[in-house]
Parts: structure tokens; C-alpha cells; sequence
């Protein structure tokens, strides 16, 4: 059944200043809109009830609305959600960007056919645009499953349960807690963050034991994570095999101490007095503190903190917890043994935020800080150790002799850092082109994914889960799967609680999200999903390799097995696709390609050349949308198509505007690289890898390869848009028109 | 019967990701701002550490989530007057301030080419103006104009409400109250940038080119008063030797007690702010400590290679160059142990987070730390600081901490019981 298409152009907000719409109103009627209509207050009630009215009356069914971007007056074109409704903006990338057509010149009226032109497109978008159904996966699961049961995993197992979700712990010890059972006390939990706290681990255990939703399994491993979120079947290895169903995955794994062999330096190993801050927690768990030489009580303890870490040789980073755990350490030192004198060697304190009234705390206990660097260490006696280290702050050298004890305060590797780096497989794909950039997957042996790019969460550096660890910490590369605790990140203990407690909230919107068919973030909602045509289908691999989020595994006859709720809706997979076989019911290859060739493209001989411009949706379009309210102004030429994200670009998209016969082809996507910002992690970096790979190919034509570009933008370059377009625009004029043109 | 609806007080970062999380997982959430936009201290903000990106990307992304979530009511120009209730059910009463102009409003900026009056923009921190009608900043979400009406004289006013072809400038407008029932509550109203007025020892906020970090933000923003030009406010001159001072106000028993977790870093990123600017220009930092947590060691170590001289001391005294306008700075080196007094042509005071409450409590029994930070758990259940409100933090931290508020949001809102499979 056809779609009954109404078109309402909007020519207020000076739109009909700058154009005619009769040129506006032409290209609806061309493209087969049952009615279109004209208000110069669209957005205003009036105009919404013209549109209700004839949607009530004459039978339309998709709504296109020509008039301001769809970033504004989100909630005022809303018809509800059995009706299609497309906005075409001829306000921001139109009216307020171009300059004002001379009044009755249908030669060189450019603003009014760059406006028909979007609304061509619109019309030609909504016409392929299916309403969408979401997708309903069977025996869905809201049960969370959480790996690791230390501070931050009995948290979210807690929290997870005291809001009414069924929770599935499993810890590989035999006993539940982690590092809390190797610790005398704890570093502050709460305000005023000058107290040391009691583990009570007992007391958190039976706590969970208790809890009618906590299932727990202990000396337990994951043997196998297989599925997708809402329905993940969890093997788990505890004596017998056991596989839980859950929604989502909370990693909860944290972190181990920095190994022996990188403390050497420091006289680990060679000296008996120098132990790490854990051995000292067990010393002082067992009610004793001694000199490991000889068992005698200590007078005189030196911490020497970073050590091993901040130190590119070593760990480079710091683990925002050893300098708060060393003035625990300090203080109940001097509880313990109030005669002995306690030092700290240190290069900054990092008791950050409030903990710097824990760092008063350890002052006014007496501890000596001395910030420098240990320069040498002797065993003055087979019983103590004379230190040396520059003293910044005072000048000059800090000569320190008969210590009894020195304690390294040691860094926290992830868990998620060992292991070989596991790629994806290799595919027979290397025939010399340049290759998307495999993830650093680690075979760390914890979650044991059965995912065709891996069986770990990827890693971004050190190990740690990649993330857009500011904006979205809890966002892992695998939807369904949150990193908390210090695995995620170096953290103390305080931030393990709330870091767990926000994972089981994340944990939580998972398994409702997927229950209800919809994407989590960051198209959060959306209800759309891929589907793949496996007739057509070649095998090629491409699109379960570059998924972001390893969404697509391969079944058993080696075609590409879709998995919805692990999808974010980027559309990577679409653009990977040389088959063109995926599809969204409202987002497709075919759809962006008729909006592409849909266009009037005017005869070489008109000079109007056309450059089209695939904008990311996420950045770009903000951006186009900003130069537009800066009213900055740039060429006509340009016609934009919005598209999920960069990744979704097909490359047949490219050939079909060349063959069309567009002038130059401009993508605009997101940063990419270390620093990455595209949404979806590697879309534009994908998109501009595929573009490498037709370069070439255009060459061979003929047709030059500059004409097709890719370029970054932030959302804060729009003062730059006016510049990228019209220099390029430029570049493309003295390239000349595309020899295509006339062919098309 | 329980009410799983969530009233979250304040639309930073922190209240707009409580907000966002909370209706993603299926509550109805009120989400109030006494500004007239949402995103709060992060919309002044030039770039995220240490990625050196916008936070209007990562805003964009969160409008984006609440325009197509309809369980989230945007109120802003909004204040919370009272509550009354408990946990479970909360009542509350909203203020809704008149914006003068009606929510029709399209952003032609029509008026706006007519408005003559002008008033200083607090966005920019007063440095330069706006129209009295005006959009807060250009990413203002919702892109709506305000008025503000004080800054009228005569019929000014009167004229520009005749600007408005569809009529929605309305100035008779007045503020209303809203009652919304509540199940649970997140306050999220962040924090100030310690005044710098109350550091008489470093010029009291008398001195031009003494700046607080939050201005440096404001100065290298393209949306900012220099349109994202580093120039130094005397003379809109280019700084060519620059200091930052670490811990202004913080960490210091006459102000504020606790270290803002924050300042190390957005000096840091700051720097990198200078050096784009300015490959030449001489650049000192006044410190006790560098925090630079966690995986942030790796950019304190970029910024160290950046031609970066560090004095490890807290300046005991700012003074200024009547003719010059340049600061002396009086300070001890550790490093060296000398005192010296050093003469920099623009100085940058890394001031801390004061957190709002301090001016604007919550309007329940609630307990604070002595910095004025909301400790939770210790009166009213159901009432849940988060963010800057709860202790100091950079963005990420404010992310999680929300994130974390909303799951005790909804335990206090839904039983203990388990109601789900």
C-alpha cells in the first residue's frame, strides 16, 4: 500500500524571503505528495492543526515538514507513533545559509532549488521509510548476572537486588569478598572521610546470603558467555556445570597488584623488610606488625609510594588509590605502634577531593612526608635499611637509617590485562587493501564471550575497557556488558561503591530496554534494528568484523547470525555490506541511494554544480545546524543527507552520486583515533577506510579521486563549515564539472 | 500505591544524566533548572580533559535522549520551593519563572535585530553583552528567547514586544507554581566557582588580568567574549607569560577545606589551551600537589613536555602593577627554596567547587560536610545528593555518581520486595 504523503512547508522564520516556495511547492507535487500546504507559522497551533486535520480527514499518513531543523520543536511534530514524520530542513541548511534569490528569476533562484531539492529527498526517504516493530527476543531474562565478588561486585549485586532484579553473583574464590578479606580496614567510605572502616565483610556476605533475589556462586568460572543481552546463557563452571539465563553482565573482576618483578627495583626481593602494602594489611589483620627479618616490633616505617607505577617502564599511570591506602596505613600505624615514627616518600599526594581531610587526618598522626624520589637503599643490619632520597621540599638529600620496614605502595593492574592479545581471526580477506584496524581484544579468560571478534570486552590502554570513559563511563564495546570497579578504572574503594551502584542501574535499563525491544545507548529508544537478506548474502565477513560492537556472530552454516540486542544502530554493518543486503525497516542503502539520485541534477551547461554531502547525524549536523543560526553564509551547491553515523556509508552510495553525476562528494564525521569521538566508536574511522579503497577505482575512471572527500567536524567547527564548504567547492570548479554529468 | 516518579533538582550534568538514566529505565522524571537553559558549569566549559573535546558533543547526545524520551518534563527558569511528604511521596512545589517569552518561540531572532537595550551576559561572566531578549549561548537547549526584563528602561519594552510577528513576546508574564508528587528526589544543583573576591591576599578579585579558571574557559570558548582569542582583560592583549595557581581557596583552612579533585587537570588542559594559542609563551604553575588520577597521569606527562615550569608553593601574595596591570607574584619555590616575587601578564587562579547548596540549601533537614557538601543517608530517605552537590568531581565522576543516585531513587521508590522475574 502506497504512502498518502502530505508536504507542509513552513515560510516563516524568513524562509519565503530568500526563496519562491511555488519552486518548494512543485518539487512535493513532482514527487507525488497528496497535498502540500504552506504556513508561515508551522510550528504555531494553527499550523499543527492543519496537519492533524488532514490526517484525520484526507487520509495522510506520512508527514514531511519543510521548515526548521528537527533539533527544534522536537515535541511540536508529533503525530503519534503509527505516522511517519521527516523533517526537511530548508531553515537551517537552507534560508539562514544562502543568500536571497532575486525575486522572479527562475534562472539563478539557487536557495529555492536547494530548498526543493531537500524536500525531494525527504519525500523520496519517507517512501522507503517503514514503520518500525521492535524487536521481540524470546525468553527474555532481566536477571543480572555480576562477575566478580568483591567491593564493587557485592555492591552492584546488592543494589541490583534491592531494587527488585534477580541477581546471579559468581566469584571464582571460594569465598565471596575479594580484597576485602585481605584488608584490616578500609579507607573512608563516607563523610568526613577521616575514619578508617571496618571491612565487615561477614556482615556484607550474609547480607547477600540473605537477600531473596542473590544467587551465588563461589569457586565458580565462567566457562562460556553465549547470546546477547536479555538472553545471555552464562556457563559456569563450580564444581558442576551450572547456565544461568540473564539480561546483562556486570564485570566486576577488578584488579590485582602490580607483579613482584616490577618492585625489584625497590628492593623487593632482595631486602626481607620490604614488603607491599598488602603484606602490611595482612600483618596488621593478624594484630602483629613485625620486621619480616627477625619478628621484632617496628620503631621506624618507611612508605615509598608510586611504587612501580607512574613510570613508563613500569605502570605508566597512577592508581588513585595507593596514596589515600598508605595514609590509612599511616594512621593505624600509628594506633598500632604509637612510638614508631612513620615516613612517606612520595611525588604528589594524591588524596583527591575530599580525602584531603583524610590527608590531615594522617598529619596529625604524626606521619613525616617527604616528597623525592628514593635514590639509594642499603641493609644497614641484617634487621634494617638505610634509605636515601632527594627531599624536595626542604633541599638537599633525606637520609634515613634504621628503618624496620618499608612498604611499597604498589599499583592495581586490571584483571582484564592479562592474557595474550586475541584479535578477531584473520580472514582470507587480506588481498592488500588496508584493513579496519582490529581491537586489542585480551584473552583474559573472564567472560569467555562467544563472540566471533573475541571473548573479552576490547581494551582502550592499559587494559582498562574501551569507553567513552567522560561522557558515558558504563559503556563498554559490548552493549548488555558493564566494566565497574577498578577494573573499569584505577578507583578507590569509596568510588567502587557508587561506580558498582551505577553499573546495576545501567545493568537495569538494559534488561528493560531489550525487554521492550528497544536500542540502549546511545540510541537509546530507537526501535529499529538490522536485518540481514541471507539469500543474497556472500559470506564476506566484512560486516561481523567491523560491527563496533561485535553484534554479529556467524551460525553454523558460516552466514552472518544477527544478534538485535547487541546492536547499537549505528549501521556499520549497512555500510560494510558490499552486498547491500542490511537493512532498517527505516534506514537502508536503497533509501540514502534514491534520496542521492532523486535530485534534478542540472546540465553541465548550467553551471550549478551539485556536491554531496554526507553529514553524521551526531556532530556534523549540530554543526551544519549551528552555522545556520550564526546565519553564516556558504554555497548553494551542497545538498546534506544525515545519515546514523559515518559507518553507515555504503560505498555503492559514492558510485551512484558520481554516476549521477555530482561534482564532489564530501563526508563529515567524527574525530577518530585515540582520542576518538564518534559515537559509535569507529565509524568514521571505518568510513574513511572504505573511501581509500575507492579512490583508486575513481582514478581508473577517470574521474579524479579529490573529488571525493572525508573530513572531520566537531560540533564547535561550525564557525568553520562556511570555509570547508566553499573550499571545496571551489576546488571541485577548478576541477571542473564531473565528466559523468551528461551521461546520467 | 507508590509513586516511581523522580523529581531531579538541578540540569547540569549530574541532574540531566540522573534524568536521562532514570526515564531510560521507565520512571516518570521532572526534571527542574533555575537557569534558562539545561546543561549548567559544563555549557561554559571549552573542552573536556583529556580528550580535549566539546561538551556540547556529549550534551548534543543527552538533548537528543530526552527530546525522544516523553517521560521527561523539562521544567526550566524553575525553582523548587518546598517539599512535604516522605519518601515514596514527596509533594513539591515549583516556581516557574516567567521567560517573558511564550514556548512557541521559534528562534527567529527577529526581535532580537530589534531590541536596542542591552544587559551584561552572565554567561560570559559579565564580560560583554546581550540583547535583553537574548539566547542564553548559541547551544542554548530549549532553543528558546528569554527576556530579561529588568534591564529595560522607559518603553523599550513595549516596542520589542511589538517585534514578534506570531506575538509570543509576553511581558506581563508571571511566575506560576507547579505541585508534582514525587516518589524520591535527586539534588543535583553542583557547584559555584569559589569566589575569587574572597581571596584578599591574592587581590580579591581586583585585579583585571587575575582571572578565575572558569573564565579561562569562557576566554578560549568560540562562544565565548573573545570569541575563543586568549586575551588578557586589561587590554585585550596577547599574554605572553602566564601562571596558574594551584589550590586558590581550596585546600586551605580560611576557605575552602577539601581539594576540588578538579582543578589539577583543568589547569593542565588549560595550558594546552595556551600553548595552541600562544607556541611561545612562558608558562608557570604555582602547585602543592599534581593530582592527576589514574589514567590522567598519561596527560600530566604530555603537558610536562610542553615547555611548563613548575614551582612547587602556594603564593602567599598577588600584587598588581598599577601601569603594567601585570601580577607579582610572592611565593617561596620548593624546589629551589628561594622566595621570589615574579611578574606574569596574566594569572590564572585555579579556584575550587563551592557547591551550591551553600547559597541555596535543600529545603528539607539534610546534613553537610564543612565544605557545605550534602551527605546523604543521614536524614530524609528518599532525598539523594548527587554530583558536585554530594563532593566535588569532574564529569565523569558527576556521570557516575547520578547514575548511581537514580538506582537509590528507585529502590526507595519501588519496596525491597522482589516485583520483577
Amino acid at each position: 500500500m502506497s504512502k498518502k504523503i502530505g508536504v507542509y512547508i513552513c515560510t516563516g522564520c524568513g524562509i519565503e524571503d530568500v526563496m519562491d516556495i511555488d519552486v518548494l511547492e512543485e518539487a512535493a507535487d513532482d514527487n507525488g505528495a497528496k497535498v502540500c500546504q504552506t504556513n508561515s507559522f508551522l510550528c504555531g497551533s494553527e499550523g499543527v492543526e492543519m496537519i492533524q486535520k488532514d490526517l484525520d480527514e484526507a487520509g495522510i499518513d506520512t508527514v514531511v515538514i519543510a521548515a526548521c531543523s528537527g533539533r527544534v520543536n522536537h515535541d511540536v511534530f508529533n503525530f503519534g507513533s503509527d505516522k511517519i514524520v521527516e523533517r526537511a530542513n530548508i531553515r537551517e541548511q537552507v534560508a539562514w545559509v544562502h543568500e536571497a534569490d532575486e525575486p522572479d528569476d527562475d534562472e539563478e533562484n539557487h536557495t529555492a532549488l536547494h530548498a526543493a531539492d531537500v524536500i525531494t529527498m525527504a519525500i523520496t526517504k519517507v517512501k522507503d521509510m517503514k514503520l518500525v516493530e521492535p524487536y521481540q527476543a524470546e525468553n527474555v531474562s532481566k536477571t543480572i548476572l555480576i562477575v566478580g565478588g568483591g567491593m564493587a561486585g557485592l555492591t552492584a549485586t546488592l543494589e541490583a537486588a534491592k531494587a527488585g532484579y534477580q541477581t546471579v553473583l559468581v566469584e571464582k574464590e571460594a569465598n565471596l569478598g575479594g580484597w576485602l578479606n585481605k584488608l584490616h580496614k578500609l579507607t573512608p567510605l563516607g563523610a568526613p572521610y577521616t575514619g578508617l572502616v571496618d571491612p565487615d565483610v561477614d556482615a556484607r556476605v550474609k547480607e547477600l546470603e540473605e537477600h531473596p533475589n542473590v544467587t551465588i556462586h563461589t569457586a565458580a568460572k565462567i566457562k562460556k558467555t553465549i547470546g546477547a543481552p536479555g538472553m545471555f546463557d552464562v556457563v559456569i563452571a563450580a564444581g558442576n556445570e551450572i547456565i544461568e539465563r540473564a539480561g546483562a553482565v556486570i564485570l566486576a573482576s577488578g584488579a590485582t597488584p602490580v607483579a613482584a618483578e616490577k618492585l625489584s627495583h625497590l628492593g623487593y626481593g632482595q631486602h626481607k623488610n620490604v614488603i607491599t602494602h598488602l603484606e602490611l594489611e595482612a600483618m596488621a589483620k593478624n594484630g602483629k606488625i613485625t620486621r619480616p627479618s627477625d619478628r621484632q616490633e617496628v620503631k621506624k616505617i618507611a612508605f615509598i609510594q608510586c611504587a612501580g607505577s607512574r613510570d613508563q617502564e613500569r605502570l605508566p599511570y597512577c592508581s588513585a588509590s595507593c596514596c589515600i591506602d598508605s595514609l590509612k596505613q599511616a594512621i593505624y600505624l600509628s594506633e598500632l605502634h604509637p612510638e614508631a615514627m612513620v615516613y612517606i616518600f612520595y611525588k604528589d599526594i594524591r588524596a583527591s577531593g575530599v580525602y584531603e581531610h583524610f590527608y590531615k587526618e594522617a598529619q596529625a598522626a604524626g606521619t613525616v612526608f617527604i616528597k623525592g624520589d628514593i635514590t639509594s637503599m642499603n641493609e644497614a643490619s641484617d634487621t634494617t635499611l638505610t634509605l636515601e632520597a632527594e627531599d624536595i621540599v626542604l633541599g638537599g638529600k633525606a637520609g634515613l637509617d634504621e628503618v624496620d620496614l618499608v612498604v611499597l605502595a604498589t599499583g592495581m593492574v586490571p584483571t582484564t590485562a592479562y592474557g595474550t592479545v586475541a584479535n578477531a581471526e584473520a580472514d582470507d580477506a587480506s588481498d592488500g587493501e588496508e584493513e579496519a584496524p582490529q581491537d586489542a581484544i585480551v584473552a583474559s579468560d573472564i567472560l569467555n564471550l562467544d563472540y566471533r571478534q573475541g571473548s573479552e570486552l576490547p581494551t582502550l590502554k592499559y587494559g582498562f575497557p574501551d569507553s567513552h570513559f567522560i561522557c558515558f563511563p558504563y559503556e563498554t564495546r559490548r552493549t548488555g556488558i558493564y566494566a565497574t570497579g577498578s577494573v573499569r578504572a584505577p578507583m578507590d574503594m569509596a568510588k567502587a561503591v557508587t561506580d558498582a551502584t551505577g553499573a546495576a542501574l545501567k545493568a537495569i535499563q538494559c534488561v528493560e530496554a531489550t525487554a521492550a525491544g528497544a536500542a540502549c545507548h546511545p540510541r537509546s529508544g530507537d526501535l529499529s534494528y538490522p536485518e540481514i537478506n541471507l539469500k543474497r548474502c556472500t559470506q564476506c565477513k566484512r560486516c561481523t568484523e567491523e560491527c563496533p560492537f561485535g553484534a554479529i556472530n556467524e551460525d553454523e552454516k558460516t552466514n552472518p547470525l544477527m544478534n538485535p540486542t547487541r546492536c547499537r544502530r549505528c549501521g556499520t554493518c549497512m555500510g560494510a555490506c558490499p552486498e547491500r543486503v542490511i537493512s532498517f525497516k527505516n534506514y537502508s542503502v536503497t533509501m540514502i541511494g534514491k534520496m542521492i539520485k532523486e535530485i534534478e541534477m542540472p546540465e553541465e551547461d548550467e553551471e550549478k554544480p551539485r556536491i554531496l554531502i554526507l553529514a553524521c547525524e551526531n556532530d556534523a549536523v549540530p554543526a551544519l545546524d549551528m552555522a545556520g543560526i550564526n546565519r553564516l553564509k556558504y554555497n548553494p551547491w551542497v545538498r546534506v543527507i544525515s545519515v546514523r553515523c559515518l559507518g553507515s556509508l555504503n560505498l555503492v552510495w559514492i558510485a551512484d552520486a558520481m554516476g549521477m553525476g555530482y561534482d564532489g562528494i564530501l563526508l563529515i564525521g567524527c574525530k577518530h583515533g585515540e582520542d576518538y569521538q564518534c559515537h559509535f566508536m569507529k565509524g568514521s574511522e571505518l568510513a574513511e577506510i572504505r573511501l581509500s579503497k575507492v579512490s583508486e577505482t575513481l582514478d581508473r575512471l577517470g574521474l579524479e579521486s579529490e573529488r571525493v572527500r572525508t573530513v572531520e567536524v566537531n560540533i564547535m567547527d561550525y564557525m568553520e563549515i562556511p570555509k570547508i564548504l566553499d573550499d571545496f567547492a571551489e576546488e571541485l570548479e577548478e576541477l571542473g564539472p564531473n565528466p559523468m554529468k551528461d551521461f546520467a | 500505591m507508590e509513586n516511581k516518579s523522580i523529581l531531579v533538582v538541578g540540569g547540569g550534568i549530574s541532574g540531566i544524566t540522573a534524568a536521562v538514566e532514570a526515564a531510560e529505565v521507565g520512571c516518570q522524571v521532572f526534571l527542574v533548572e533555575k537557569n534558562a537553559y539545561l546543561g549548567g558549569k559544563v555549557t561554559q566549559i571549552n573542552e573536556y580533559f583529556p580528550k580535549m573535546c566539546p561538551p556540547n558533543c556529549g550534551l548534543e547526545i543527552n538533548f537528543q535522549r530526552i527530546k525522544k524520551n516523553p517521560k521527561i518534563t523539562v521544567l526550566t527558569l524553575a525553582e523548587v520551593e518546598n517539599i512535604s511528604g516522605a519518601a515514596g511521596n514527596f509533594d513539591v512545589n515549583i516556581k516557574l519563572n516567567p521567560r517573558y517569552v511564550q514556548d512557541q518561540c521559534t528562534a527567529c531572532q527577529e526581535c532580537v535585530e530589534v531590541c536596542t537595550t542591552e544587559r551584561a551576559n552572565d554567561f560570559n561572566f559579565g564580560v560583554d553583552n546581550t540583547k535583553a531578549i537574548y539566547l542564553p549561548h548559541p547551544f542554548a537547549f530549549p532553543m528558546k528567547y528569554v527576556v530579561d526584563i529588568d534591564a529595560f528602561k522607559g518603553n523599550e519594552a513595549a516596542e520589542l514586544a511589538a517585534a514578534c510577528k506570531h506575538d509570543l513576546i509576553d511581558l506581563e508574564m508571571e511566575a506560576t507554581t507547579m505541585k508534582v508528587n514525587v516518589g524520591a528526589i535527586i539534588w543535583a544543583t553542583g557547584w559555584s566557582s569559589y569566589d575569587i573576591k574572597n581571596l584578599s591576599n591574592y587581590g580579591g578579585g581586583r585585579f583585571e588580568n587575575a582571572i578565575s579558571n572558569i573564565m579561562m574557559e569562557r576566554l578560549a570558548a568560540i562562544t565565548g567574549p573573545t570569541g575563543g582569542k586568549i586575551l588578557r582583560p586589561s587590554d585585550d592583549g596577547e599574554p605572553q607569560n602566564i601562571a596558574f595557581v594551584q589550590c586558590a581557596g581550596s585546600r586551605d583552612e580560611h576557605h575552602q577545606k577539601a581539594c576540588s579533585s578538579v582543578c589539577c587537570m583543568a589547569t593542565l588542559k588549560q595550558v594546552n589551551y595556551i600553548r595552541k594559542q600562544y607556541p611561545d609563551a612562558k608558562i608557570t604553575i604555582y602547585f602543592m600537589d599534581i593530582r592527576a588520577m589514574g589514567k590522567h597521569e598519561d596527560y600530566y606527562q604530555q603537558v610536562l613536555e610542553k615547555n611548563v615550569k613548575l614551582i612547587k608553593g602556594k603564593p602567599s601574595e598577588i600584587k598588581e602593577d598599577a601601569t603594567s596591570k601585570n601580577l607579582l607574584v610572592l611565593s617561596e619555590d620548593q624546589f629551589t627554596q628561594e622566595i621570589a616575587t615574579l611578574e606574569y601578564d596574566l594569572l590564572v587562579l585555579a579556584t575550587g567547587m563551592e557547591p551550591a547548596t551553600a547559597a541555596d540549601n535543600i529545603p528539607v533537614e539534610f546534613k553537610y560536610d564543612v565544605d557545605g557538601f550534602a551527605i546523604n543517608g543521614v536524614t530524609t530517605p528518599g532525598i539523594y545528593a548527587a554530583g558536585c552537590t554530594r563532593k566535588p568531581g569532574d564529569v565523569a565522576s558527576s556521570v557516575q555518581d547520578a547514575t548511581a543516585a537514580v538506582l537509590k531513587a528507585i529502590q526507595s521508590t519501588t519496596g525491597r520486595g522482589g516485583e520483577h522475574e
